[in-house]
């Protein structure tokens, strides 16, 4: 029973990066420059990299006939227990920016704490990505800045994002049942811990970008419950194509 | 957007002790996104250990009509090559 704990605990750390690194994956040829183009795509493969190690782990955990790639590709929309946050559309390039930035803050933080896990295994996974999760932190806050503090058009998108996004943040703390139990035996990340240091971190890039700290107070959750928006559905619809059309293929 | 970016020349080192290289250019809005660009671009299958960035427009370079006088009259000048010595046997890896 402890190990269906487990098994939800990092299915509910890693889908996050799943579904973000499917939808940076779309941008792949569409990026708005060559180098942005690379950078983007690069950090999705990173994100994409990291789900292996985590799945395979999970594929032990569960056992039989379950593997990386069933767990990945094969399960239904209130299966992935992502926050909404990820699965959220691309828009424009400052929703890429802002979704990016809102998810690499939380993203850093989750694993410095959890490369102290009592598991071994996903204190190692976690001490592995914490050098590509520091770049795409730094990337994107440069984005921020950049974006926020340069022309008149580029603040207001790039503050229409952060608007837009914000109200996404909060789900990233939540603690469902699953999280607790792994939590109180030291396996788990207590992500309330942190989560004052996270909106200071956040307001900190926004501030030197010149934008304002979004004030409202109403919050969408969901996602960590498999209930999810609209969105997730027409992801999950490119993402699994070829293994619903073609069962068991492979590279 | 991408019109506006100059350009920017990216020279990389590919191993402790060796020189930077050329390696391309790129195109980026300032110096911190010229370095970031090309980490990404260059650097992705673990080509290098340190990256410099230049804009393009702060290299002078010789012009190809003045060839003539830079480099033509070099060419016919072997004794600045050290080939006229004769090398004892003894030593190796010349």
């Amino acid at each position: 029973m402890n190990n269906q704990a487990l098994y939800n605990y990092i299915l509910g750390v890693t889908d996050n990066s799943l579904i973000l690194a499917q939808r940076l994956g779309e941008l792949c040829g569409h990026g708005p420059s060559l180098e942005t183009d690379i950078a983007i795509t690069n950090i999705s493969l990173d994100l994409l990299g990291q789900c292996r190690s985590y799945y395979q782990y999970a594929a032990k955990i569960k056992g039989g006939d379950t593997t990386e790639d069933s767990i990945a590709m094969l399960r239904t929309e209130r299966e992935y227990v992502n926050v909404l946050l990820v699965e959220q559309p691309n828009e424009h390039f400052g929703f890429v920016i802002a979704r990016q930035f809102l998810f690499d803050v939380f993203h850093l933080l989750q694993m410095q704490e959890l490369q102290n896990s009592k598991d071994e295994t996903l204190a190692s996974i976690a001490a592995k990505n914490i050098k590509e999760t520091l770049y795409h932190r730094r990337f994107s806050s440069d984005w921020v800045k950049r974006l926020g503090d340069g022309t008149e058009q580029s603040h207001a998108k790039m503050q229409e994002a952060i608007d837009a996004l914000w109200r996404y943040t909060n789900e990233l703390f939540e603690i469902t049942e699953d999280d607790q139990k792994m939590i109180d035996a030291g396996i788990g990340v207590d992500v309330s811990k942190f989560k004052e240091t996270y909106y200071k971190q956040v307001a900190e890039v926004l501030e030197e970008a010149t934008l304002k700290v979004p004030e409202n107070k109403y919050f969408q959750t969901g996602g960590k419950k498999g209930i999810h928006t609209e969105h997730l559905g027409y992801l999950l619809t490119d993402l699994q194509y070829m293994q619903r059309t073609y069962p068991n293929m492979k590279w | 957007m991408k019109k506006e970016w100059p350009l920017w020349e990216v020279f990389v080192r590919s191993k402790n002790g060796l020189e930077h290289r050329h390696f391309g250019s790129l195109h980026a809005a300032d110096a911190e996104m010229a370095l970031a660009n090309a980490r990404d671009v260059y650097t992705r299958r673990n080509e290098g250990v340190s990256i410099w960035v230049v804009e393009s427009s702060n290299i002078t370079a010789s012009q190809p009509e003045n060839n003539p006088e830079f480099f033509e009259p070099a060419k016919d000048k072997v004794y600045r090559h050290p080939t006229f010595y004769d090398l004892p046997d003894e030593v190796k890896h010349m």
